[in-house]
């Protein structure tokens, strides 16, 4: 009889085993706009998918997304309910969900939480934080608007003037500046980072004012590229996610955020025990950011070797971007 | 500062003021109707929403921009029948109701989006139609004649409103409901039918205000596109005093502050950023504090109408 107990009772433990080891990684994510978005929040469903590919699909890595949490309350209950649910890793994606990461985690100490951008892990040991040094590629993209400029007016169509919007924009400025001090770069905010109708009109009405060249960020810059293209010969360049689908002749390039390494270095790190207490920079050094050219824009063969220049100079360290 | 005043700032100023008081003036305009006839609709947002997907989506798969205008005032009708149905049938607080109709539209917008559509896309919206001869008048030619058909007919709307309103036996009939719906009924009139037709007018030009954003102003649809351009259009029906024509004084106040302000940015004016996009809602306000007409204010409007209990 003892026999046929430690027979079941070891026949049960091998399965609960092997039922833990195969069980997959879950992650969920919230974001503040669409994962569709072509810029912040599709950067990051993007790479999330890359990585579930990469892991062996849905059997390895189950992914959950909330997107359009723009209410950060309803997001902290998001955040707490994944948590809750025993996901092994919750990412916060968006700088407006800070406090409610630092409200959330002490009470999972098992569970790994991202959020950015930023750089603040609270002191936390499960809180990651990451960010984009997003001036890096901006820089580049100036180089690149410098030497393309007809009118030596340059215009930027920003959301809210913080995080790596306005980092994007410091960079792009010196771009342009270190190609020529004469070129005037206009700045626009809208104070919104989803008012399209008034993107829109930010972006015409530096096109009206004579630039050639615009650039900017967040998800509501599809109402600047929309102004471009309905002019025609304005050039786009983009920043955040690749955005030369939405003017394959317009978009000259756009600055990619690639969290993928990130990503795969957090589940790692997870699967062997540590659950945060670092801060990600993406940089153009690391293949975090990356530049998109467009292949469907012919972008002149010296142009292309300036900002290939930028490029390597930026990951040697002999040209520093302020952000 | 100097570059303020130039001709090419003012073309650009004016451009912008019809371009961005177009969907104000279909929404607000709608709401001069219901709320004419004593039903506050707060949905307007929600409605525009569906609307400018219905609108995007149909001329995505068909191309052809009118059947999208048509799905606009069609999903406008329909909204406005459950919002009808809601506040004046069935008699639920016309604020809660409203909200909810706006929340209806924001998520269902946004998860047919995500369904059908899936990522951003654009279409080829309307097109600028010159009117001949009074395009060619100058400076002002192009500025105003010059513009796609719903930009027409935005501002159109407004003296066709007013003559409604003020001028035919319906507009009338709009403002006794409104004002006092047991005296309107003891005339003889329907007033569940009038606060009925009311409420869906509104709801088909806040459509067609929809249509307006995603198939001729930005010719795209996003999630949550409107930004809470309905809520202000419902706070333009206020500012103007329940009139068309107040209507039109406040919205394209509003827009022209809007692009003024842009063009401070832009010419490097020394003001920050965030007191520039404050600046049209302050100047709104204040306007609204100096222009207050309560008087106007339909009695019964927000007030249910139950025969049995007059």
């Amino acid at each position: 009889m003892n026999v046929k107990r430690i027979a079941i009772a070891v026949t049960m433990i091998v399965t609960i085993v092997l039922g833990v080891a195969a069980a997959p990684l879950r992650i969920a994510v919230i974001m503040p706009s669409a994962t569709t978005d072509l810029a912040f929040s599709q950067s990051m469903w993007s790479a999330l998918l890359t990585v579930q590919k990469e892991m062996g699909g849905e059997s390895a890595l189950v992914l959950k997304y909330t997107d359009n949490m723009f209410k950060v309350p309803d997001a902290a209950a998001a955040i707490r309910d994944y948590a809750g649910q025993g996901f092994d890793l919750v990412i916060a994606h968006g700088s407006q969900y800070g406090s409610s990461v630092q409200d959330v985690a002490p009470d999972f100490p098992e569970t790994t939480f991202a959020w950015g951008t930023d750089v603040n892990t609270f002191g936390m040991a499960n809180v990651y934080a990451y960010t984009a040094a997003a001036e890096q590629g901006g820089y580049v993209n100036g180089v690149i608007a410098a030497m393309l400029t007809k009118s030596k007016k340059v215009g930027v169509t920003g959301p809210i003037e913080v995080g790596d919007a306005k980092t994007y924009i410091d960079g792009f400025v010196q771009g342009v500046q270190s190609v020529s001090k004469s070129i005037a770069v206009a700045k626009t905010w809208t104070g919104s980072f989803s008012d399209v109708a008034l993107m829109t009109t930010a972006a015409k009405t530096h096109i009206a004012s004579g630039a050639d060249i615009l650039t900017g960020s967040s998800q509501s810059v599809v109402g600047s590229i929309g102004a471009a293209k309905d002019n025609g010969k304005v050039l786009w360049f983009g920043t955040q996610a690749d955005q030369a689908s939405l003017s394959p002749k317009l978009v000259v390039a756009s600055q990619v955020y690639d969290w993928t390494g990130m990503l795969r270095e957090i589940i790692a790190e997870h699967q062997k025990g540590t659950f945060g207490g670092k801060t990600y920079v993406l940089e153009l050094a690391g293949s975090g950011l990356k530049i998109a050219f467009n292949p469907g824009y012919a972008l002149p063969a010296n142009v292309r070797k300036a900002a290939d220049t930028a490029i390597s100079g930026i990951i040697k360290g002999t040209i520093k971007v302020q952000p | 500062m100097k570059g303020l005043f130039s001709l090419n700032v003012l073309t650009g100023v004016l451009n912008s003021m019809i371009a961005l008081a177009t969907p104000f003036l279909y929404a607000a305009i709608g709401e001069t109707f219901a709320q004419t006839a004593g039903v506050v609709n707060l949905g307007v947002d929600g409605i525009m929403l569906l609307a400018a997907f219905g609108a995007f989506f149909v001329t995505l798969m068909t191309g052809n921009l009118w059947l999208g205008l048509l799905a606009a005032a069609a999903i406008g009708l329909a909204m406005g029948l459950i919002m009808a149905l809601i506040s004046v049938t069935l008699k639920a607080e016309q604020g809660v109701s409203g909200i909810g109709l706006y929340m209806f539209g924001l998520g269902m917008s946004s998860l047919l989006f995500k369904v059908l559509v899936g990522t951003v896309k654009t279409v080829q919206g309307f097109q600028p139609v010159s009117i001949p001869i009074l395009s060619t008048i100058p400076f002002i030619g192009p500025i105003l004649f010059n513009n796609s058909v719903l930009v027409y007919g935005a501002f159109l709307l407004v003296p066709l409103a007013w003559v409604v309103l003020e001028k035919t036996n319906l507009g009338l009939k709009f403002k006794a409901v409104g004002q006092n719906p047991a005296a309107a009924d003891s005339l003889g009139i329907n007033v569940v039918a009038i606060r009925y037709l009311a409420v869906c007018i509104g709801a088909i030009l806040a459509g067609i205000a929809g249509a307006s954003l995603s198939i001729s102003l930005l010719n795209l649809f996003q999630d949550d596109l409107t930004s809470g351009q309905g809520f202000i259009a419902v706070a333009l029906v206020y500012f103007g005093g329940w009139s068309p024509i107040g209507v039109l004084g406040g919205a394209l106040l509003f827009s022209a502050v809007n692009s003024i302000q842009l063009w401070m940015q832009v010419l490097g004016v020394n003001l920050p950023a965030s007191v520039a996009v404050m600046l049209p809602y302050i100047l709104t306000i204040v306007a609204l504090m100096m222009t207050a007409n309560r008087a106007r204010q339909p009695a019964a409007l927000n007030k249910p109408f139950d025969r049995s209990e007059n």
